[in-house]
């Protein structure tokens, strides 16, 4: 097991490779920054004195190489915007991003598996059909709607939730988080609705799924056969099976929540990740956008190798690597 | 649903008895089957009308709109932001919904919005379609490295969440129609290509592919005119599911101003315009235009979710 | 919570069967004082077992008709084809038919209590202890994300307030009557890392861990190797005697269950046709339908000549043909066919539904 986990380690380390070298060519063609900092009156040679300062008028593997010598030291560069650290830019936002991705993914497993295990015990039942109608409505309504419908019910026309930004934060070590204050709370609990609703629906899609996959299997008929409580033939025959794919997608979709709530922090103003990276790509904020893909893709796979070991100890059938 | 589901004690009855066929009168046609199948969830049936609807409100807008919202010059801009029921100052036009800031009649802001979402939709799903399907079954077709090697690329641009894509691809190619359609398409293909590829693996090992083979036909006959067609169940479920994605991210991408122009709003321009009028309740401005997305995408969804029911059985998520 | 059938036997007055309907009237005289056994003698009496599925294509008659004796400590052979009605009359037992089934029975005697007056709290503690069942596919009987010994120790916790390490001791020490060497380890390893003869005797010894007085295996061998058939037939009769406990194997192959049971039951389209003890009915079958069964089986006396079948095949469960199932098949078919058999007592302790009974010429 741990040579695999070594060996899955190195392939993560290409694949972060691989999608450095794309993500650095692929903003290589992301306009001309330097026509966005230097003020419009710039002669060509005010222009060009810009672009050596950034290093931008060097051949573009040169610039890929020294690129790829900072970033080992997650040294991303300054943005062109404010002239600070990319890299700390992206981690001050972290925190934010972080409440908001873990809450959702929280209220997501907390509604969604329960009513999927019960649409799938009944899945003729009213109830049922509700369930199912609703995660469709769940999932393909667009995010920013939910979000603006979240906000016109609570906060304009109830006044309950305010409508945006973030409460006050508190220190807990090296994070700053705003979750554990109540009002902190209350400015955090619509966008992670915002983002539940989508993750809920597909949560309960998949726990349904597996339920129906796994209730008509015959050790669930034998669960009964030796006499065993309903409670515990539900709780633990078939509860210990539907894991395995919920943990897994819950898993992945948790780490696309946590890297890419663009939309939720755009509509809520959350001073997260998700916002810093939009407004980046609009000002062509080269730095700021790669380092945040960088952080992205190393974030990502390491999730997805979690995920895996995570399914390894949960179906103790499955291996890490597959046999060659 | 019918015989396909997995109800327990109707596979100890299935099993008992022999084997149901489908039962198929000799003349009916499979077009037939699928209808059949297709009608028998109201809910879908309900989704498609209503998708129907809103086609046809779209194309005829410029004759059911009352006021065309995008020619300046029929506008009062004493008529701004009026809530829903008013009416102008001679009565001659009922602002059903309501005006914007720019005193739009809201009701014909979305008629015309619908058009250009709708549009915007079919038309990069439908081309997204054709390259996805192209890729993925010359990928099946040829398999070895051309497989592993598009396949790779295919990976690669699925893990990246569509949004990014789209919004990357759009700050370099700037504002426009045109240019919100290439970046859909250029996210939705790789779905189509994943979908069609998987399904040609499994026909490509079929008799009939081998049959076509031993007869000398071309790979490109064979592909599109014996493949094609029956990889084409998988990808009509994926082609309705992803219009209403489409159409949603172009909502997201004209919300977040990098999608359509402002001369041509879409719903979500639409519903980006009255954003800021939220909070001084002209909810109005948002709400309808947000209702109306939310109704196409709603519909689009109960469709193809009925579909796959029908072809895709045995994909339950 | 449970979906599980209810008993609508309960309500229904165990009046005649003309009130239901159709459907064969299984016993003459109405008890079976005629056949020398009192009730007390039986550990199963079941008579008049219907357990019928009302699905949306209409109703699928799955068991229509029937009725078994068992005595204490007695192996029966339960005989039939696929879709005969075999596996569903266990699970009728055991009262683990799912909806849309709803089982119906005119008696229904267990070890002296009436099962269809339980509660379902009840037959959830009769199952496991008193009547245990093993199924067919051993390899997905046990559930492969639970270790060995969760599983065999749960059943054992389910009926009585036990220590874990007291379950524990009984389930290595009931490993070791099935066969299976070193159990103390092999109750740490998870289902897929045994080989499907050794989960099918883990099966057996789960159903032997609380003594129970019925086993009702549901074609325990089919999905096995046939030398491994061998081995777990012998172990099973073997046990079975030692400990006392009656056993109802079902099974499609006649062959193997006629070395094993005491008495055999044959089963077609739902219904019994014959049963008797094994001796008899191997020696002299009476129904057409079981000399057909047993002229199927290939032997040294068959060799070099074309395999006998019987023409035909099992009829849909949906459209049950009125009157003898077997009718459309049968080389002694005649008008009166139409009508229901009746299952008639046509030589001592041998009851055959059919017009025409009679040993074959």
């Amino acid at each position: 097991m741990l040579s695999a986990i070594v060996r899955r380690l190195l392939q993560t380390l290409l694949v972060v490779l691989v999608m450095s070298a794309l993500v650095f060519a692929g903003l290589y063609l992301v306009g001309d920054p330097v026509l966005m900092l230097a003020s419009p009156e710039a002669t060509d040679a005010e222009r060009e004195l810009v672009r050596q300062s950034l290093g931008l008028d060097l051949p573009l593997w040169q610039q890929y190489f020294i690129f790829l010598g900072k970033a080992i030291h997650l040294d991303f560069g300054n943005s062109f915007l404010t002239g600070e650290s990319a890299m700390r830019l992206i981690l001050e936002r972290m925190p934010a991003t972080l409440e908001l991705a873990t809450l959702a993914m929280f209220l997501s497993l907390a509604i969604g598996v329960p009513l999927g295990v019960y649409a799938g015990l009944r899945p003729n039942s009213v109830g049922a059909r509700g369930i199912m109608t609703g995660s469709v409505l769940g999932f393909s309504l667009p995010n920013f709607w939910v979000g603006l419908m979240l906000i016109m019910l609570f906060a304009v026309m109830l006044g309950w939730l305010p409508a945006g930004g973030r409460g006050p934060v508190e220190s807990y070590g090296p994070l700053d988080l705003s979750v554990f204050n109540w009002e902190g709370l209350k400015s955090l609990l619509l966008p992670a609705c915002t983002i539940a609703t989508a993750k809920c629906a597909l949560i309960i899609r998949v726990t349904r799924a597996a339920t129906r996959e796994c209730l008509p299997q015959d050790y669930i008929k034998f669960a009964r056969a030796k006499g065993l409580r309903e409670q515990r033939v539900l709780g633990i025959h078939l509860l210990k099976n539907i894991l395995i794919p919920i943990v897994t997608i819950g898993g992945l979709e948790y780490g696309q929540v946590f890297a890419f709530a663009v939309v939720t922090e755009t509509v809520f103003s959350w001073p997260g990740m998700g916002k810093l990276l939009i407004d980046s790509i609009i000002t062509l904020d080269r730095p700021v956008v790669v380092a945040y893909l960088m952080l992205t893709v190393v974030f990502l796979a390491t999730l997805n190798l979690l995920v895996d070991i995570a399914y390894t100890v949960l179906d103790p059938r499955v291996r890490l690597e597959a046999p060659a | 649903m019918s015989k396909l589901e997995t109800d327990p004690a109707l596979q100890a009855a299935e099993a008992l008895a022999e084997p149901p066929t489908l039962v198929v009168p000799a003349h009916e046609s499979l077009w037939r089957v699928f209808l059949a199948q297709f009608v028998s969830s109201k809910l879908a049936v309900f989704g498609f009308i209503l998708l129907l609807a809103c086609v046809v409100l779209a194309v005829f807008a410029p004759w059911i709109a009352p006021q065309n919202p995008f020619d300046i010059g029929t506008l009062d801009i004493m008529d701004s932001k009026m809530p829903p029921g008013s009416t102008n100052m001679d009565g001659t036009i009922t602002y059903w919904l309501g005006t914007d800031g720019q005193a739009r009649d809201i009701f014909s802001a979305i008629l015309y919005g619908l058009r250009i979402s709708l549009f915007v939709g079919f038309v990069s799903v439908s081309v997204a379609f054709l390259i996805g399907a192209a890729v993925g079954l010359v990928s099946a077709y040829f398999g070895g490295r051309i497989d592993a090697l598009l396949m790779r690329i295919v990976d690669i641009q699925l893990s990246f969440p569509s949004i990014l894509v789209a919004l990357i691809l759009l700050a370099v190619l700037g504002k426009g129609i045109d240019k919100v359609i290439y970046a859909l398409i250029a996210v939705q293909w790789a779905y189509f290509a994943r979908a069609a590829r998987g399904a040609a693996i499994v026909e490509r090992n079929r008799e009939y592919v081998e049959a076509a083979r031993c007869m000398s036909l071309s790979w490109h006959r064979i592909l599109w005119r014996h493949v094609f067609p029956n990889c084409i169940p998988p990808l009509m479920v994926i082609a309705t599911i992803d219009l209403a994605h489409a159409i949603a991210l172009e909502a997201t991408l004209s919300f977040l101003g990098v999608g359509v122009p402002v001369t041509e709003p879409s719903l979500g321009m639409l519903i980006s315009n009255g954003f800021e009028f939220l909070m001084s309740g002209n909810y109005w401005i948002s709400f309808f235009p947000g209702i109306a997305l939310a109704l196409v995408v709603i519909a689009i969804n109960l469709v193809g979710d009925h579909l796959r029911d029908i072809l895709n059985p045995r994909n339950e998520i | 919570m449970s979906e599980y059938a209810t008993f609508s036997g309960r309500a229904e007055s165990s009046a005649s069967s003309a009130a239901r309907g159709s459907g064969p009237a299984q016993v003459v005289g109405g008890d079976h004082g005629a056949a020398g056994l009192s009730p007390s003698d039986l550990l199963l009496d079941l008579c008049g077992l219907r357990t019928w599925f009302h699905t949306r294509d209409g109703v699928v008659k799955a068991v229509d008709g029937v009725s078994l004796q068992v005595r204490a400590g007695e192996i029966l052979g339960l005989v039939g084809e696929s879709g005969s009605g075999k596996s569903i009359t266990g699970f009728s037992l055991m009262n683990l038919v799912e909806y849309p089934g709803r089982i119906q029975a005119e008696r229904m005697w267990f070890n002296g209590r009436d099962l269809r007056e339980l509660t379902a709290q009840e037959y959830r503690q009769l199952r496991g202890r008193d009547m245990a069942m093993i199924f067919q596919d051993p390899m997905m009987t046990l559930n492969p994300v639970l270790r060995v010994d969760t599983q065999m120790v749960e059943a054992i916790r389910a009926h009585e307030r036990v220590s874990r390490k007291a379950a524990r001791d009984r389930a290595i020490q009931v490993l070791g009557m099935v066969g299976i060497p070193s159990p103390e380890e092999r109750l740490l390893v998870y289902p897929h890392h045994l080989s499907g003869g050794m989960r099918q005797r883990i099966a057996i010894a789960i159903a032997l861990l609380n003594s129970p007085r019925l086993i009702i295996a549901d074609e325990p061998t089919t999905a096995l190797d046939v030398t491994i058939q061998g081995q777990i037939l012998y172990e099973v009769q073997k046990l079975c005697r030692e400990m006392g406990t009656a056993l109802i194997w079902i099974t499609h192959d006649l062959a193997i269950v006629s070395g094993l049971a005491d008495r055999l039951a044959v089963m077609y389209a739902g219904r019994i046709v014959e049963t008797g003890s094994t001796v008899d009915i191997i020696g002299a079958a009476q129904h057409p339908y079981t000399q057909g069964l047993i002229s199927s089986i290939p032997s040294v006396h068959t060799r070099g000549q074309a395999l006998f079948q019987i023409p035909g095949s099992t009829p849909s469960l949906l459209n049950l043909p009125t009157g003898c199932p077997f009718r459309a098949r049968c080389y002694r078919a005649t008008e009166q066919c139409a009508t229901d058999p009746v299952l008639e007592e046509a030589a001592p302790a041998q009851w055959v539904s059919c017009w025409h009974k009679g040993v074959q010429a």
